[in-house]
Formats: structure tokens, sequence, C-alpha cells
């Protein structure tokens, strides 16, 4: 093993915490330097620790961490975005929530990915200074698929890779695209896909942020956008996330209330 | 080398709690086998009526002593039933009696919500504390849920479902600790100061 530093410091995005011990938190930060990593947090859950309110989750913020035995150890913390907007509106925490666990449940540890880290931070960043949570959560989505290697075929049949043709569609997680009306009609596991909603996730796939948000995209296509990549999401993560269900509770009886 | 059964089993079980490892747990185990009998029996003992010894509050979800139907704070006649502090665990209620600030009742929630670890309104004594508002003439809610992620979700929940009940609902302030240190404060929280300063009265 070649020598290491014994402190390290790294930017980054505390995913989630859990206890550990008296007064300690077991972190895992999402950091540009150094991918995901876990890391111990001494002392943070007494009320006068002064890294605490830097690595609550959902955080942005400036680490210096010293390796321990077999963990980093936080010694200094200093937030760069505390994205407190998230924090004050259940249904953007729902999102941010949704956003944060996605990122986790598709990276491995100790694997640096700048692009994916940027991808991350700017998506917070809409999200926390109120732009459509759809269209910021959407396009994170279609993103982050690129980055894990599972970029769905949008502009071939995903079967026999004759042109798709402006029509609805079939749609198979399992081969990883859209299929034509002819092949899609003999798999089995398949969902319909409108016309809108494809052209509307091509536009995403191939668009930069700016230009996705010129879309004028109606509350039934974001709909059935985002149930279409919970199907595929789900496929290509081998299970079920937490926070959909979360965020669909929480927008329904917001919607009830006001 | 091979330890006895009795040695083993219990290096064994300690090593299951939290925080504890196998070296750990092998110096407590030798250290139960040299000190005197009664010391084992007591923790024997305390062990066995641990969890038939407690149970809920039915009123708040504290923990209480199992024959009781309500925590000593319930069952006080002296303690104002008009105001009613929500907090995470029974440790929290520990805290706050400690101040000795606090002569409302209590409810616990058994937790907070998070959406990454799944923890939905479904999982908390949620409904429960709706059906007391229903029930008991409460003036007053103070949501005492941790000052964290989970806390801040689970008190805007708590205010979205019960806002429609008509109740006043307040928050414990957030702000800088005793013997705390501005340079170090976080954002989130110097601005939560600063939005919740206070008027000097002398």
């Amino acid at each position: 093993m070649p020598p290491q530093e014994r402190s390290t410091r790294a930017e980054g995005v505390i995913l989630r915490h859990s206890d550990l011990g008296e007064a300690d938190r077991l972190l895992t930060i999402f950091t540009r330097e150094l991918g995901k990593v876990r890391v111990l947090a001494k002392g943070v859950r007494k009320a006068r620790s002064r890294k605490a309110g830097h690595v609550e989750p959902f955080t942005q913020a400036q680490l210096q961490l010293a390796h321990g035995r077999d963990l980093l150890i936080l010694t200094q913390a200093e937030s760069v975005a505390g994205f407190a907007a998230l924090r004050e509106d259940l249904v953007l925490l729902g999102y941010a929530s949704y956003v944060i666990e996605l990122l986790d449940r598709s990276t491995y540890e100790e694997e640096s990915n700048r692009a994916l880290y940027d991808l991350l931070v700017r998506t917070l960043t809409r999200l926390n200074r109120g732009d459509d949570p759809n269209l910021a959560t959407r396009y994170y989505e279609l993103r982050l698929l690129d980055f894990a290697g599972f970029r769905p075929q949008l502009f071939n049949c995903a079967q026999c890779e004759s042109e798709i043709q402006p029509e609805d569609q079939f749609f198979s997680a399992s081969r990883g695209g859209v299929l034509c009306p002819r092949c899609g009609g003999r798999e089995p596991e398949t969902r319909p896909i409108s016309l809108h909603a494809l052209k509307y996730l091509r536009h995403f796939q191939r668009s930069s942020y700016r230009e996705a948000g010129r879309a004028a995209i109606t509350t039934a296509q974001y709909q059935e956008m985002e149930n279409l990549m919970q199907y595929y999401l789900t496929y290509t993560l081998e299970r079920g996330l937490n926070s959909p269900a979360f965020l669909r509770r929480v927008r329904r009886e917001n919607g009830k209330i006001s | 080398m091979l330890l006895p059964a009795p040695i083993q089993d219990l290096i064994d079980a300690f090593s299951r709690l939290p925080g504890i490892g196998p070296k750990t747990a092998s110096r407590l185990t030798f250290y139960l086998l040299r000190a005197p009998e009664n010391l084992s029996v007591d923790l024997a003992e305390a062990l066995q009526v641990l969890k038939s010894g407690t149970g809920f509050c039915q009123r708040c979800y504290n923990i209480t002593a199992a024959e009781r139907i309500e925590c000593e704070v319930c069952s006080d006649d002296e303690r104002d039933k008009s105001v009613l502090c929500v907090v995470e665990e029974p440790l929290d209620v520990l805290a706050l009696e400690r101040t000795g600030g606090f002569r409302g009742r209590y409810h616990v929630l058994q937790g907070a919500l998070s959406p990454i670890e799944g923890i939905g309104p479904d999982d908390l004594k949620i409904r429960e504390l709706v059906a007391r508002l229903q029930s008991e003439e409460i003036r007053e809610i103070i949501l005492a849920t941790n000052p964290s992620m989970e806390g801040d979700a689970t008190a805007m929940y708590l205010r979205q479902q019960l806002a429609p009940l008509g109740v006043r609902i307040t928050r414990l302030a957030r702000g800088l600790p005793m013997g705390g240190d501005l340079e170090y404060a976080d954002q989130n929280t110097l601005l939560r100061a600063l939005a919740g300063r206070q008027e000097m009265d002398n």
C-alpha cells in the first residue's frame, strides 16, 4: 500500500447519517475528490459541537478528514451551502431526499466522479432556488443514468434497432430503452410510452438544463415521465427506493390542504 | 483456546450490543466471573424485568412501569393539561424534565420521519397525537423534535396535519448553544438565531 497522507481536504455533500456510540455519528458523504466515503464524526450529537450544523444531511461542506484505523475521521467542517429552503418545505425536502437517495444507491464507495458531484450540487442548488422540481429532478435522473452506465436508448428500437417513428411506443426496462410498436407488442414486460413523454425524455437527454427548461411540459406529461423513470430506475437499481413513497404522500397531503 | 460454554455464551451475548466488540465482551465477561456473585445476580435480575417490567403510557407513549396505564407525568393532576410537548424519544422527555421549566404534558412519537430510511408518518405515533387533540382540551402544541433534517421534517409534517385542528403550534427556538462560539456556527443556525433575536429586557 502506498504511504498515505495523514489528513486530507475534501469538499462533499452529506448524504446520510446514523447515530453511533454515545455522541458520535457515522456520515455517508459524496465528495468531489474521493467519491462516496464513510466518515466518523465524533461528538456531533452534543449541543455544543462545532461541526454538527455543518454536517447535516443535504449540506455541502469543506471537510478536513484524518485517516483513522479503519474509517476516515472528521476533524473540521465548514458548510459551503446549507440549502436552507430544502429543509423548510416538506415537498422540497421530499425531492431533495429522492435526489440524495438515488445518488447513494447508484454509486459505490471510493469511486471519484467529479462530473456526478457537480450534477448533484447543481441539482440541489436548482431545487433550493425554487426551480420547478419536476424539471430539476427529471433532468437529474437522465444525467445520472448516463454516469451510471444505464443511459436509456430513446432513438432506436432497443430490439430491432429501427429508428423510432413519431408515434406512441413501448418502453422496456430490461431492454434498456424504447421498443417500436412491432417489437413492443411481443415483449412481456413493457410499459406504454406516449409520443409526448418520449419526446421530452429525448429532449432532456441531449439538451442543456437551460434548453430543457424551455419545453412547455404539462403536469400530466411530467407525471408520465416520472412513472416511467421510476419503473426503469427500480429495475436498474434492483430494488425500489424509499423516498418516492414519502414524496407522493406529502405532495398529495399538501395539495389537499392548500 | 476453547472456553467453557457459559463463558463463550456471555461473550457472544455482550458482543451483540452496540459499541461492544469481541475484546470488550471478553473483558466484561471475565470481570463478572471474578467479581462478587451479587454483581452478576443484580445484573441478571435487572435484565430479566427490563422488558416485562416496562410498557408504554397509553396516553403519551412514553416508557413507564408495566403495571401503570398512564405514566407519572400524565397521571399528575398538578400538570397543565392544555399544553402538549411533542418529542421523538423517551430520553427527550427526561432531558426536558431535568430543566424543570415545563409544566405541561408530553407526547412521544417514538422516532422521526426519514424519507431516505423509509420511516414514514405511519411508523410514528402521529395518528395517536391527532386523536389526543380531538379528545383532550389542548391549547398549545410545542414541537420539540430534534433540530436535524429528520426532526425538521417531522415538525413540518405535524404542522401540516395539525393546522386544520385550530390549535396553537409552536416550535422550540433554534439558536446558539450555551458556551458556543459565533465563529463556529453554521449558516442555518446563525440565520435562525438572527431571525429569532429577542428584545433585551431589564
